[in-house]
């Protein structure tokens, strides 16, 4: 079974390299409010019961992923 | 005083600590990572570099390395523990350490003498410097941007646990002397019971005259004393 996780800086947390693309966006003419970097991976666990299957994800992310202090992180499952 | 230098794949200040450990007289030992046993040590230093090429986050993978578990339980039976750059990284990854170290401000990675200001000189590790002494003293890094939440913030403060601050030559603590946007200037705490240091500045390297200054020996002999 495969999930995506996307890491992402918490609201509060300055995102340095994020504002420096968006002063780029913007200075190439491009029309946005803001934006955020993050992190992206994409996992395969051997899992057929998906209630396992995130119970497990959700545990990577809280373990290793994700640094819970200044991160937030969101899991999807892929088809 | 016998100290353990943690190895890991990427360290590259592990014998720069060692040489200053070796002078002032401890009898140090170099630990691997995937050890499982640590020699019986009073001190153990997690050093400067770049363990596992920072992947994931600084310090995130060497959190997680075999050796580690010792470390954690060493500090928890108090055992004296130095973390040091990426070694202060580490601690804030596995969690001994509060807080987190994020990218500098300015996103440039930042090698330059500095100064620190000693905010608590009743510790282990700061027992020979005077209170508010001012030490010129290395950075290196381009994650040393100190962050955490407003409730530890309180805690450091109520409790004495902020270590270092970074002020300019005069001792004065401000946005101007602040070269990485750490948060209220910090450049070092302490754990509530302040056997654990973690710190961005290195002492290592300022324990000779010829090459830099001495301003990091006192760290050291204090560990003595």
């Amino acid at each position: 079974m495969k999930f995506s996780i996307t890491v992402t800086l918490k609201k509060d947390v300055l995102d340095p390299q994020g504002k420096v693309v968006q002063n780029t966006l913007i200075n190439m003419g491009l029309n946005l409010n803001n934006i955020r970097q993050g992190k992206y991976f994409e996992v395969d666990v051997n899992e057929k019961d998906q209630t396992k299957a995130e119970k497990n994800v959700d545990e990577m992310c809280k373990k290793l992923l994700a640094n819970l202090i200044i991160e937030d992180y969101k899991i999807n499952k892929l088809k | 005083m016998k100290s353990s230098v943690i190895v890991f794949p990427g360290s590259n200040c592990d014998r720069d600590i060692a040489v200053a450990l070796e002078k002032m007289k401890f009898t140090n030992q170099m630990v691997w990572h995937k050890e499982t046993k640590l020699p019986n040590s009073d001190l153990i230093v997690l050093p400067g570099g770049f363990s596992y090429g920072d992947y994931l986050r600084s310090g995130a993978i060497a959190g997680k390395s075999l050796i580690i578990d010792e470390v954690i339980k060493a500090a928890k039976r108090g055992c004296l523990i130095l973390g040091i750059c990426n070694g202060f990284q580490i601690l804030t990854e596995t969690g001994l350490l509060k807080g987190t170290l994020l990218r500098n401000r300015n996103l440039k990675f930042i090698n330059k003498n500095v100064q620190i200001k000693v905010m608590n000189n009743e510790t282990k590790f700061s027992n020979k410097y005077k209170k508010n002494e001012v030490l010129k003293i290395n950075i290196a890094h381009n994650e040393g941007n100190y962050f955490t939440d407003n409730n530890h913030l309180k805690e450091l403060k109520d409790n004495n646990l902020i270590a270092f601050k970074y002020c300019d030559q005069k001792g004065n603590v401000d946005d101007h002397s602040n070269p990485n946007g750490s948060l209220e200037n910090i450049a070092g705490v302490y754990n509530a019971k302040k056997n654990i240091l973690g710190m961005m500045p290195h002492p290592e390297r300022m324990i000779d005259k010829l090459i830099s200054n001495t301003d990091g020996t006192n760290l050291f002999s204090s560990l003595l004393n």
